[in-house]
């Protein structure tokens, strides 16, 4: 598969690790170059400093030949622009989004935006820590 | 009525101030305690601060019974988001989102925002009206009708100069509603009216037949 990840924080470039170790063609966006130090060495795909909220810097990524398109910033309103913008102008058939405001991610859910709060995830995971 | 003004920087603090003078009842919503004092010491206390993404904040804000929100901080994103929500959660009946990167406006749209400002467009034409080369400068856009006002400038040598404007081949449906010439009042042309060199011509088109009424009344040969 092609994938393009906006967003090379700790999750972003321990993602892509994962998918170009099984041999998916990834391109990883990110507005600073020296957030590319997080990706495994062994790395094989494509790094490029670029706005993932803007459309050229979208296709230089390789937005319009991309089957899924992950948005990982620190931003939510960033993630959920550049989610849209892949969604409906680029039509990429997967497109996953992450929203830590759990209100915002409920509502883009219902509006079919795919979206994984982690603020509540992480919340139930240390619940059930303390439940045992 | 109860407009809602998300970012309370420099566009959003005089936009609140002409919307008060216009006697409409306004609630700004800014992130910055700084931008808000400023706003509640100089327009009254009608500023509160917190994220206007944030549906407790817009829910806190009245925003159920707004009948506009206006976005206009200088993040697209936040635009986008605060409109969407207002739209989709609160059922705001008109929306508008100030852009920055204008290539957001067909997506903004799509995604059903009632209305796109894109201020780099607006200065690009602010700019191109001064610059004397732009043949066709737009004045104004009449979106539910599809329809523009556009001024063009005639210049020396065009073959409409010395023409009635009845002898002039305009696009269909374009209405020329005033010239505006030199050391004179503006006329309102009729059919028997001349084309001179240095007319500024006021019409009335279909934005797709710009370029057809460009070449009529500035055409050289």
């Amino acid at each position: 598969m092609k994938i393009v990840i906006m967003g090379c924080g700790r999750v972003g470039a321990a993602l892509a690790g994962l998918l170009d170790a099984e041999g998916h063609s990834v391109t990883v966006l990110d507005l600073d170059s020296y957030s590319f130090r997080r990706l495994p060495s062994s790395f094989k795909g494509k790094s490029l400093v670029g706005n993932g909220i803007d459309e050229d810097a979208l296709k230089k990524a390789g937005i319009e030949q991309a089957d899924a398109f992950f948005a990982i910033t620190q931003g939510d309103n960033r993630n959920i622009l550049a989610s849209q913008i892949a969604k409906h102008i680029f039509s990429v058939k997967r497109v996953i989004c992450r929203i830590y405001d759990p209100l915002r991610q409920e509502l883009y859910e219902s509006l079919g935006l795919e979206s994984i709060s982690p603020t509540i995830i992480f919340a139930d995971i240390l619940k059930k820590k303390l439940e045992g | 009525m109860y407009i809602i003004v998300v970012g309370g920087g420099r566009v959003g603090y005089y936009l609140t101030k002409a919307l008060l003078e216009e006697g409409h009842e306004v609630l700004v919503i800014e992130k910055n305690q700084a931008y808000c004092d400023i706003i509640n010491e100089e327009l009254g206390t009608i500023c509160v601060r917190g994220d206007g993404c944030e549906a407790s904040v817009l829910a806190e804000a009245g925003t159920a019974r707004a009948n506009m929100l206006v976005a206009v901080t200088g993040d697209d994103g936040d635009n986008l988001v605060a409109c969407q929500v207002a739209k989709h959660k609160f059922n705001v009946p008109r929306t508008i989102a100030r852009i920055r990167n204008p290539r957001n406006e067909i997506l903004f749209k799509k995604l059903g925002i009632d209305i796109t400002i894109s201020s780099t467009n607006v200065i690009l034409e602010q700019i191109t009206d001064v610059v004397p080369t732009h043949p066709v400068t737009h004045l104004h856009e009449i979106r539910e009708k599809g329809l523009e006002i556009v001024e063009v400038k005639i210049p020396q040598g065009a073959l409409s100069v010395g023409k009635e404007v009845k002898d002039i081949s305009l696009p269909a449906g374009t209405m020329l509603t005033l010239i505006i010439r030199k050391s004179q009042k503006p006329i309102p042309p009729t059919p028997t009216t001349q084309i001179l060199a240095e007319d500024q011509v006021i019409a009335v088109i279909d934005p797709k037949l710009e370029d057809e009424l460009r070449k009529a009344l500035r055409g050289m040969s």
